[in-house]
């Protein structure tokens, strides 16, 4: 069942992958702007296998006059029993001027697998960026899994582009992928290069974690993760 | 009588091993991200409003009397790196050790036996800061303080820094340490303001002691498997 409304229009496309039903989150208007809500609500039941990936980029733009205010965008995704969902939508760009607030909330059934990948682009080409607040909360079997918050661009706290957070890098990217068959046999913690990591996480879990210098190179350093994290004969398995 | 407790939890002869820890100073000196005083100040910065907001909400909760072992559960799901959870826990049970010499209690005794190898580092310090008369509020400024204080020391050894310099950093730093008129201060208000796990908790919690055990935190009920099929719904809802 698909339902959609103003910028956001839910498109169902072919999967390339057996057994996944596919829907592309296209763009129908410039989205979002200052002093807009945007929401996205998935609910996978149980059993169910579904990719959610959208068509382009996401801009996150400055709203109409001086007193838009900033823009949220809330995502809720729940996961049922022995139900899968890769959500792999294209980059969030904070734009210069702009201000977002974004926030991931994810309830996965204990059985349930889950692909997240979030990239957050600071400012498109040559310019500086917007001011951005992503938080991502997965909760597991109804337990804390994943609590992240990321705020940075003008008017943040202080120090987050410094040596302690970005370092200067205007990529920030995250790929998690959740599956119970880690409780078994999990990838092990390591570097992938000198600004990602793989990490397990108190669960079965593992996040890469990953900063660079532009989108297309924090695609790469992402793409080759995931791929090495579903062929597990190749991916350290310990 | 306090206010001489959190001097003692805070002076780095307090026998609980915390200072020794970088706090990620030293592979940053490592790589060249910190080279100087104004490196060091950024870095501190950056820290205070990640870790040092996080762990400072965690201590001041448990200082406040909510379930410790859902704070620790919390602490896990707010450190995606395995060595640092290894880390938090080790400088946990050091703390728990002397904590438990210096300000006896039942509920460390508690906490240290149902986390034989240490809870997380800031929620054994929020409970040792409970069992010593202190609130949520000195909770989190000790947080705060070990936050910065540990890069700053790591720094001078590192980078022959000179100690002079590197405490005056942390001086230029006391405004964020305890909050400014634009960034109101730290836990226990804007904490939780700005950390809705704990504000529900906050919110649900009787202001008493909690005892230990399992958080109240109800496990969310999944919808029934009988919707047939999955749904996607995109709305947009913009104000007038």
């Amino acid at each position: 069942m698909l339902e959609s409304g103003g910028p956001l229009a839910l498109r169902r496309t072919r999967s390339i992958l057996a057994g996944h039903a596919r829907v592309t989150v296209v763009g129908a208007m410039t989205a979002p702007l200052g002093g807009d809500r945007l929401a996205v609500e998935a609910d996978i039941a149980d059993g169910a296998r579904l990719t959610v990936d959208s068509a382009a980029a996401t801009v996150a733009l400055p709203g109409a006059g001086p007193h838009a205010g900033p823009a949220t965008y809330d995502v809720r995704l729940t996961v049922g029993e022995g139900a899968e969902l890769r959500w792999l939508p294209e980059q969030l760009v904070s734009a210069y001027g702009s201000e977002l607030r974004m926030s991931t909330r994810v309830e996965l059934a204990p059985s349930a697998r889950l692909v997240l990948r979030e990239e957050q682009i600071l400012g498109r080409h040559g310019e500086t960026t917007g001011t951005l607040t992503t938080r991502l909360t997965v909760r597991r079997a109804g337990r804390p899994l994943l609590d992240q918050q990321l705020t940075y661009g003008p008017g943040a706290p202080g120090g987050w582009d410094g040596a302690a957070v970005l370092g200067g890098h205007r990529a920030v990217g995250q790929l998690l992928v959740v599956d119970p068959g880690f409780e078994e046999t999990c990838p092990r913690s390591r570097m992938l290069s000198p600004t990602a990591a793989l990490t397990r996480l108190a669960g079965p879990a593992v996040l890469v974690t990953a900063v660079a210098a532009d989108a297309r190179l924090l695609r790469a350093v992402l793409d080759e993760a995931l791929e090495e994290l579903e062929a597990p004969e190749e991916a350290g398995v310990r | 009588m306090t206010r001489a407790a959190l001097l003692v939890l805070t002076d780095g002869r307090f026998p609980a091993g915390g200072h020794a820890h970088s706090g990620g100073a030293e592979p940053a000196v490592k790589a060249g991200r910190i080279r100087n005083a104004d490196d060091l100040a950024a870095f501190c910065r950056g820290r205070l409003h990640t870790t040092g907001l996080t762990s400072a909400a965690l201590a001041a909760a448990a200082a406040h009397g909510l379930d410790p072992l859902a704070l620790d559960e919390a602490a896990d799901a707010r450190t995606p790196s395995p060595a640092l959870r290894a880390v938090a826990r080790k400088l946990g049970r050091q703390l728990m050790r002397a904590a438990r010499a210096t300000w006896p209690s039942a509920e460390l005794a508690a906490l240290a036996a149902a986390r034989p190898r240490g809870a997380h580092q800031p929620v054994v310090l929020g409970l040792t800061a409970r069992s010593a008369g202190l609130g949520p509020e000195d909770a989190a400024h000790c947080v705060v303080y070990e936050t910065v204080s540990g890069p700053a020391t790591a720094v001078v050894r590192l980078l022959s820094l000179d100690p002079f310099e590197a405490t005056a950093v942390l001086a230029r730093l006391a405004p964020s340490s305890t909050g400014s008129p634009s960034r109101p201060p730290p836990p226990p208000a804007s904490a939780s303001t700005r950390c809705p796990q704990l504000r529900r908790r906050c919110s649900t919690s009787p202001p008493k002691r909690t005892p230990p055990g399992r958080s109240a935190s109800s496990p969310r009920n999944h919808p029934p498997g009988a919707a047939p099929c999955t749904s996607t719904t995109a709305t947009k809802d913009r104000p007038p």
